[in-house]
């Protein structure tokens, strides 16, 4: 689904992602974890071409999208989520959900002008997946409330319903359960699931170590740019390299 | 009862209630001085929605658009004045102009981000106005442009008048708010607030940035050439003095008065300031010693301008008194909806 072959971003003299390969594979949940400053937001950025490499190579379903702009790796079906979402807090949850599906649209300013057949058209299809996305998400009760007036959680959940109104056949999640209770993060954990039951990808960051055990299939381990480990989470566990780097240098993270 | 007269406010016909009383104000004006004020008034409010479209919808804070509203009266000036072009075809020229320098500017200033894209707006506004006064072959320099054309109106109307033109400059800012809350609802507006939102975000969404980015520029651009266009055609004479930064800022305060990315925010801020402006005539510069103060607060304590801050009271408003049983329905439904993700 997702080839990462030797990847690596400079910035300046520092090495943010260093010479990584990894495979993810599809209908899976797929997860990235590591200290501060391991790189991982970097990673994701690289993949959805926010961000350039300096060497390496990314393939999506074959399609090599390296040198892309990230509006058309978007297209191709990588869908995203940030840390914090910035999303428009005086509006409602439906208007801020309609753009979703804005890239598989075609209207310009001269539809605007005339009012065409076509702009008619797309606005209902977005707003219909908006509404379906938003369902999706079981958050379709609070379609006309502020965003500003939502918890947090939902917030969460609304990010992710904007990046499934793009049609993505994979999501990056960076970190979905920041600053959520453990019960709404295992409402999260079972929205995550429920992605992969409805043939999505799922690839997180995530620091909640205890998310991570009982969900991922697979895990990238990153420390300073490099992928010091790489498998289940059994393996992971047991990984002597991942505990002297990670584990066992933060009591917090093993917690 | 505020709540009530809220309600009204955003009934459909409370637009024609107000297009009406536009309509009716030169009948019912004192003078004539007030219908020119008035006009004046309304040509701004045309160059404050455009400024609308790039700042307050697509998040670009442009420091140029003064600049374009004087190459929209200056292409009008100096195309009637000095090539004895009619008005109207001087009239679309000058748009077309105002939209191509746009394109231009937009696409290389574009380029930069936030506070980088506005310094470099304000460096280009300067250039305008540095281009009109110091380019004396094709501007006159600090002299101006005299005998600019006025509109032609086909022997029926006088444009020349104050009132016909009066209704001229009312027909153009019909338009102009039509297309804008044409636009603002439409999928287009919706891709200007995405990128308002976050340039990152947007980028994820599948948005082109770069494309977006300068077709608001160029309909700012647009907008202010029109506006721009109408004021030679009404003052009749411009100095270099119209491209004056002063004019920018003057556009930032309406629109953040009245509400920044809203629809009917541009016409309140600007109608508001102006006419607050000519009543306060009589204390000259220490006017500023109350619009200082005032201006601070506002963006301190409603930074959505009164229109934004109105529309964001009416919807709680209307959540709290419509849907309090609908929230408890659906807080039932949110309990069965992470059932159903657990079974599922």
């Amino acid at each position: 689904m997702l080839k990462i072959e030797h990847l690596t971003k400079m910035f300046g003299g520092l090495a943010a992602v260093n010479d990584v390969s990894v495979n993810f594979d599809a209908h899976k949940i797929n997860a990235i974890i590591g200290p501060n400053g391991a790189g991982k937001s970097t990673f994701f950025n690289l993949i959805s071409g926010l961000h350039q490499p300096t060497s390496g190579k990314i393939l999506f379903d074959g399609v090599d999208v390296t040198a892309m702009r990230c509006d058309h790796v978007a297209k191709l079906g990588v869908g995203r989520t940030f840390q914090t979402t910035n999303l428009f807090e005086q509006a409602t949850v439906m208007d801020n959900l309609i753009v979703g599906h804005r890239l598989r649209t075609r209207s310009g300013l001269w539809d605007v002008l005339i009012n065409s057949r076509r702009l008619q058209t797309e606005e209902k299809e977005c707003r219909d997946k908006a509404r379906e996305a938003l369902d999706f998400v079981g958050l379709a009760h609070v379609e006309n409330r502020f965003i500003a007036d939502i918890t947090q959680e939902e917030r969460k959940r609304v990010a992710f319903a904007l990046a499934l109104a793009t049609d993505p056949k994979i999501v990056l999640l960076d970190e979905p359960a920041a600053g959520v209770n453990p019960e709404e993060t295992e409402g999260l954990t079972n929205l995550m699931r429920k992605m992969v039951k409805n043939g999505l990808t799922v690839c997180l960051i995530e620091h909640k170590m205890d998310m991570i055990m009982r969900m991922a299939d697979k895990i990238l381990v990153l420390d300073h740019g490099e992928k010091i480990a790489e498998g289940t989470p059994e393996q992971i566990k047991s990984n002597p390299v991942v505990i002297e780097a990670y584990l066992g240098s933060d009591d917090d993270a093993a917690a | 009862m505020f709540y009530k007269l809220g309600s009204l406010m955003m009934k459909p016909g409370a637009k024609l209630v107000l297009v009406a009383l536009a309509i009716l104000f030169p009948l019912v004006a004192k003078n004539e001085y007030q219908v020119y004020v008035m006009a004046t008034a309304f040509i701004w409010a045309i160059a404050v929605y455009g400024l609308n479209i790039i700042t307050g919808y697509c998040g670009q804070l442009n420091l140029a658009h003064g600049g374009f509203f004087a190459i929209g009266s200056y292409a009008l000036g100096l195309l009637t004045a000095d090539y004895g072009w009619n008005f109207w075809p001087a009239f679309v020229a000058a748009i077309l102009i105002s939209a191509f320098l746009g394109f231009l500017v937009g696409a290389v200033s574009l380029r930069l981000k936030e506070h980088y894209f506005a310094i470099f707006t304000l460096c280009v506004g300067f250039i305008i106005y540095l281009l009109l006064d110091k380019w004396e072959e094709l501007t006159h320099g600090a002299i101006g442009v005299r005998d600019i054309a006025a509109p032609s109106g086909f022997g029926l109307v006088d444009f020349s008048e104050t009132t016909p033109f009066y209704y001229l400059v009312l027909v153009f800012l019909v338009l102009a708010i039509w297309f804008m809350g044409k636009l603002s609802r439409s999928l287009l507006g919706r891709t200007f607030i995405a990128i308002r939102n976050g340039d990152e975000l947007a980028e994820s969404l599948g948005i082109n940035l770069m494309r977006n980015k300068v077709l608001a520029f160029i309909l700012s651009t647009t907008y202010a050439g029109l506006a721009g266009a109408l004021y030679a055609g009404m003052i009749r004479f411009i100095g270099p003095e119209v491209a004056n930064i002063n004019h920018t800022f003057d556009m930032i305060t309406y629109l953040l008065v009245g509400g920044i990315g809203t629809i009917s925010g541009p016409l309140l801020g600007t109608m508001g300031i102006v006419w607050i402006t000519q009543s306060l005539q009589f204390l000259e510069a220490y006017r500023m010693i109350i619009f200082g103060p005032l201006l601070v607060i506002l963006v301190i304590f409603i930074p959505r301008g009164i229109v934004g801050s109105f529309l964001t009271w009416m919807h709680r408003k209307t959540q709290e008194l419509g849907p309090a049983k609908r929230r408890q329905e659906s807080k039932v439904t949110a309990a069965t909806t992470t059932e159903a993700e657990n079974n599922a």
